[in-house]
């Protein structure tokens, strides 16, 4: 059925981008090469199955592969900041595809097919990724409210300043690399075993900006905008023909919108409209 | 008496500048110590070479004996230094009363894992709306820094400084902004601090402040150390005098 693959997609859609906002919304690092993460995760799992491992433990598997790369890559983050970690990111997304591109065991150019099917059905493998989906909202609005995401917000803020106050500005970096990524793997994961089928451009520069552009339209950091975001995003080319074939378009515009007249993106629309909606009632109230 | 923050031979070069020239004093425990000298003489610097942010490149630092020239400024701040610095860094998108909760939270903060498994917030509040209440600045508990004055922030800074519960007390002006009738009363608070047991180390501008509460001077020029000791007794000294009186001269002559 039509809606149980638009609800699948957006699960792990949600993931992917939850995974980014983590790193880039709480903890202010910037990632140009997220999707490499989401490969790592895809192409460890789908090796994994294809190889005759159960799809519950390439779920794992995913994770920690993904993560241990992106504890390798928080090692950038500790030695340059702001663009500069942009355009490393942006290079560790290249030489993601650039080296699975040369790999014979990773498919090369023509991808990994026939990836088992997790052999759960359509709607419970959908219920299963909205359960993951609803896993990592939950941890992510926990993370917000604990210590560690007071401390985030410190870094994201002001790095220097977090240290005068005796925070380890490196471990908590490398903290949020190693949950972002690890995330970013599960969503490989649940992708890869959804469409049975790895190739390097689903991982691609591209790819990485369509996830950056969901977490800034939803607003850098919320939790809520960025779920709303990557919901809508990521099924309105399934939905809409004009926008699969304008997808990078309307990316463009929407990343320029955004930022330009709405830096807080959906997040702060929704917020002030509801200040205005709220201010008139008690006004109305008053009169 | 042994020195609970000793700073020996410490040279810094800006370029080809001495910011810094062999420079070394020593803070006693429960010293209220003020470190002071004309605009440019390398206060800052030697604050920022306490705390870690500048490398000079001879000099060695030690807390208590423990030698913390090598260690990162968070694990000197760990070790018990707190910083409230001259520029005002407040985390913009905190209120007063949690900019100063996360100081507050260091214990917790020091470990990520903790951190991560750590909620509640409300004894660091508690501390720290009493630390606000303290330097006399309760109103703005729940305000966002960015609707507070300078004379506000820079009280905030030093709450926040203080919630580290430091061995010593690293103040870089910090009555710069406050007006005549805060800046004695926030100088009596520093006063207070320090007869309750607190370390402080205090660069300042306003020497009436300084003469008034400091037991020990340290006195900076061009980045040369030219006094060291009780303020009466520095002051007299026709090195320093011409030094600031020079400065002052100067700066008439400019104004």
């Amino acid at each position: 059925m039509y809606e149980i693959s638009l609800l699948t997609v957006m699960s792990f859609s949600v993931i992917f981008a939850l995974s980014l906002n983590l790193i880039t919304g709480f903890c202010g690092q910037i990632s140009l090469g997220h999707a490499a993460f989401y490969g790592i995760g895809a192409y460890s799992a789908a090796l994994f199955t294809t190889g005759g491992g159960s799809f519950w433990l390439a779920l794992p598997i995913a994770m920690a592969v993904a993560g241990f790369f992106g504890f390798i890559v928080g090692f950038a983050s500790l030695r340059v900041r702001h663009d500069f970690l942009a355009i490393t990111t942006m290079g560790v997304g290249f030489l993601f595809t650039g080296f699975v591109r040369q790999q014979e065991f990773l498919g090369g150019e023509e991808g990994i097919a026939g990836i088992p099917d997790p052999g759960i059905g359509q709607i419970p493998y959908m219920l299963l990724c909205a359960a993951f989906a609803a896993a990592v909202i939950a941890f992510s609005l926990y993370l917000k409210r604990s210590w560690m995401g007071h401390a985030f917000d410190a870094i994201a803020t002001d790095e220097d300043t977090a240290r005068t106050l005796g925070i380890d500005v490196a471990r908590y970096k490398l903290t949020a690399f190693v949950f972002g990524t690890g995330l970013a793997g599960l969503a490989g994961a649940l992708f890869a075993h959804y469409v049975k089928f790895v190739e390097v451009e689903s991982f691609d520069f591209i790819e990485s900006i369509s996830v950056l552009a969901m977490v800034i339209v939803g607003g850098i950091g919320s939790i809520w905008g960025v779920v709303v975001a990557a919901a809508v995003l990521s099924v309105l080319p399934l939905l809409l023909q004009v926008f699969a074939d304008y997808k990078l378009l309307i990316y463009g515009v929407l990343l320029f919108t955004v930022m330009y007249f709405a830096p807080g993106g959906v997040d702060s629309l929704m917020q002030t409209l509801w200040r205005r909606i709220s201010g008139r009632q008690r006004r109305d109230k008053g009169q | 008496m042994k020195a609970l923050l000793s700073i020996e031979g410490v040279t810094v070069r800006f370029g080809g500048v001495d910011a810094l020239a062999d420079v070394g004093f020593g803070v006693p425990r429960g010293a209220l110590l003020g470190l002071i000298g004309p605009n440019g003489a390398g206060k800052t610097t030697m604050m920022r070479v306490i705390t870690g942010m500048v490398r000079p490149q001879a000099g060695r630092l030690a807390i208590d004996g423990t030698e913390i020239s090598r260690l990162p400024t968070h694990r000197r701040v760990r070790m018990g230094l707190g910083l409230s610095q001259q520029l005002v860094r407040p985390f913009a998108g905190m209120t007063a009363v949690e900019n100063v909760a996360l100081a507050a939270g260091h214990a917790t903060t020091a470990n990520p894992l903790a951190a991560l498994v750590t909620i509640s917030r409300a004894a660091e509040r508690d501390r720290a709306r009493t630390l606000l209440q303290l330097v006399g600045i309760a109103d703005a508990a729940d305000a966002l820094p960015d609707k507070l004055p300078l004379g506000y922030l820079k009280r905030l800074e030093m709450a926040r400084a203080l919630a580290l519960d430091p061995k010593v007390l690293l103040l870089d002006e910090p009555l710069a902004g406050l007006n005549s009738a805060e800046a004695p009363h926030l100088a009596d608070t520093i006063a207070d601090l320090n007869r309750q047991g607190t370390t402080v180390v205090l660069i300042e501008h306003n020497l009436i402040e300084v003469m008034r509460i400091c037991r020990h001077l340290v006195v900076l020029d061009n980045g040369r150390k030219i006094g060291d000791g009780e303020p009466a007794v520095v002051m007299a000294d026709p090195a320093v005098r011409a030094a600031y009186l020079g400065s002052q001269e100067e700066r008439h002559a400019a104004a």
